[in-house]
């Protein structure tokens, strides 16, 4: 067998879009099935069978889904509640958000109606990404289907009057931060808000709100449907579930697929992305969850399982399981000084480690790149990577210094190799004539 | 951060068509009406597809109709990249990505044939048609090297094929968006390897269910404290 997620066991059934995703095809492959029965049995059941479920957010952060949305308030006082689903899916490696958004927009549409009952908010607004217009267009369709089938919107079938909007950015992977992400839905920059007040507090309009990742959203109707117990019997504890794992990079066949958490890192390569190529041993490196989570080699590569608590023992991360495969015809100096200019770029530019920071280490590992460096600046570039680390409003400075760090962390020799070959070909470096003498 | 700037040149007027209006208002209604400022996005985008890029009379036609200041407009203009501050090319804007996993497909590759074919990255091509750009991650990662152009994504390309792709825009056809390794989304190539039981859209998914899972009176868990 392929993997170890069995195909009725997926929740994503119309993953590759080779079936209709309209209304009709998402019903027929079981959307919008018992919704009301869900709703009729009450938000607190709701939240404790997601809880139950385990879910942790599918955005990268994984915390428990259920236990987020306890945090927003009881009852609803003089703000409205509001619920904000985080389409803006553009961390490197990722892109599973865009699969469900253009082929089963429905289960995402019936996960924001359980969502928002369950937290007492009657609009749900969808943040996607600029970039992604056929998704937005897609989505825009399945809900004017969705209002006209009287599913959502005033005096629905389901009892719970409940708008959903499509709001769309302009290419800002600052964006997918919560707070940066309600500020630009405000209709401001993309810049991070101190927390606290935490958005369940004071969020879109100042109003209660909760942010969501899509994935987290998409499955929630299956899982009450098939039973928390069911969702919770795949993957190990306290990582369990599905998960949406993408494949980029140096595999014979990259894909999108569905499997269960806890998948063998080698069989989820192996099995669904056709094996790296060249073969295993023709293996250097992975980044397994999106281009901020440190790289990892191929020996931790041999054991590891895609889950939050295996890849943190690789002092790694499970992030949004986009995994990137690099294999040893690779340039890791490079690969690496890429995703540093990426942060470099998405940098809001508010929290100067960050604004500076990003841009610093890029330039450094550039030079690091063809050996125009002097070795004492890889203990320099690392403290400059911890001094960024914890010290901004927004995770975008940990997320710059992680890959730098974890490519010191692993390949520091091949960063010395670099400069020494450097030297070597040249006569005249700075310090040169001192070390001669 | 990336630094952004009007460009020098500015029109001396702008005007909303009637189309854009319609459309405007339509996002409008979006939000709450003491909101109107949360079009902004939406509706600077708008302006950059009746014009193809953002100029400053635009910036405060739109602060006029969403009562803000003109600083707060070009701040987002100014912000967000995908609003070109500068014409682009009238028959194809094409934005490589360039980030970690395009580039290890080959994402360099591709940028040389834009280089050789149109000009130098981020300048309108001699004729004025085109304009090419490399991007930051378009989220599209398992079908790299990719671009988008215009709107819509061209995936899993190679230099003869994004060749081909701009030579077809320059005869005035329209290529059309999607993998061009012969998939038909993310699928592995050579075909899917799941989700081929066929009891998955025979409908019995669709059959009604009596009583969901752990709906008994008592509640499945008590929540933490």
């Amino acid at each position: 067998m392929i993997g170890i997620l069995e195909d009725k066991d997926r929740i994503f059934t119309n993953l590759y879009g080779f079936q209709d995703w309209t209304l009709d095809g998402a019903k027929n492959r079981g959307a919008w099935n018992a919704t009301k029965d869900m709703l009729d049995l009450g938000r607190d059941w709701i939240i404790n069978n997601v809880k139950a479920s385990g879910l942790r957010g599918r955005g990268g952060a994984g915390f428990s889904t259920g236990l987020k949305w306890s945090f927003m308030p009881k009852e609803v006082k003089d703000r409205p509640h509001y619920l904000v689903i985080n389409a803006d899916e553009s961390e490197p490696a990722t892109c599973k958000d865009r699969e469900i958004m253009r082929h089963d927009p429905h289960l995402l549409i019936e996960g924001a109606l359980i969502a928002s009952f369950a937290m007492q908010a009657h609009a749900c607004y969808i943040y996607l990404r600029g970039e992604y217009v056929l998704e937005r267009e897609r989505m825009e369709a399945a809900v004017k289907q969705a209002y006209e089938g009287k599913l959502i919107g005033k005096d629905n079938v389901h009892g719970w009057d409940f708008d959903v909007y499509i709001h769309h950015g302009a290419g800002a992977y600052i964006c997918g931060e919560e707070t940066a992400l309600l500020e630009s839905l405000e209709g401001k920059k993309g810049q991070p808000r101190l927390k606290p007040p935490f958005p369940a507090g004071a969020g879109l309009y100042g109003c209660p709100t909760t942010v969501n990742n899509v994935e987290s959203i998409a499955v929630v109707g299956t899982i009450l449907r098939r039973g928390a117990d069911w969702f919770a019997s795949f993957g190990r504890p306290n990582n369990t579930g599905t998960k949406l794992m993408s494949l980029s990079g140096h595999v014979n066949t990259p894909c999108v697929v569905e499997e269960a958490m806890s998948i063998p890192l080698r069989q989820l390569i192996e099995d669904h992305g056709g094996g790296v190529r060249g073969g295993w041993g023709n293996l250097k490196a992975i980044i397994p969850g999106g281009a901020s989570c440190p790289v990892i080699t191929r020996e931790q590569a041999e054991t590891v399982m895609m889950d939050f608590d295996s890849m943190r023992e690789v002092r790694s991360s499970l992030g949004t399981a986009g995994v990137t495969v690099m294999d040893e015809s690779t340039d890791i100096v490079k690969a690496i000084a890429r995703i540093s200019y990426f942060f470099k770029h998405e940098s809001c530019g508010q929290c100067t480690p960050c604004r500076e920071g990003t841009g610093w280490m890029w330039r450094v590992l550039e030079r690091m790149a063809v050996g125009e460096a002097d070795p004492s600046e890889i203990d320099l570039l690392l403290d400059v990577a911890s001094q960024v680390e914890g010290h901004t409003i927004c995770a975008l400075g940990d997320a710059a210094a992680w890959p730098v760090q974890g490519l010191i962390r692993h390949f520091r020799h091949e960063i010395e190799d670099r400069i020494a070959n450097y030297r070597s070909r040249r006569a005249n470096f700075a310090g040169h004539a001192i070390a001669a003498e | 951060m990336s630094v952004r700037r009007l460009a020098k040149e500015q029109p001396a007027s702008f005007a909303f068509t009637a189309d854009t209006t319609a459309k405007a208002e339509w996002w409008i209604k979006k939000y709450p009406e003491s909101r109107r400022q949360s079009a902004v996005i939406p509706v600077l985008w708008l302006v950059q597809k009746q014009e193809g890029w953002v100029s400053e009379p635009a910036i405060r036609a739109v602060g006029e109709l969403l009562g803000m200041p003109f600083i707060r407009v070009l701040e987002v203009a100014t912000f967000y990249t995908m609003f070109m501050l500068e014409p682009v090319g009238k028959t194809a804007l094409i934005q490589v990505c360039g980030t970690t996993p395009c580039m290890l497909r080959g994402a360099n590759e591709l940028m040389r044939v834009c280089k050789d074919k149109i000009g130098p990255k981020d300048h309108l091509s001699a004729d004025g048609r085109f304009t090419w750009q490399e991007v930051e991650c378009l989220g599209a990662c398992s079908n790299a090297p990719m671009a988008q152009i215009n709107d819509y994504y061209f995936e899993d390309l190679t230099p003869e094929t994004i060749g081909q792709i701009i030579d077809d825009f320059a005869a005035g056809k329209t290529p059309k968006p999607g993998s061009y390794a012969g998939r038909i989304t993310s699928e592995p190539t050579g075909g899917a390897k799941t989700l081929l039981d066929a009891a998955l859209y025979d409908g019995s998914a669709a059959k009604p269910i009596k009583k969901l899972p752990n709906s008994d009176p008592a509640p499945v868990e008590k929540a933490p404290a």
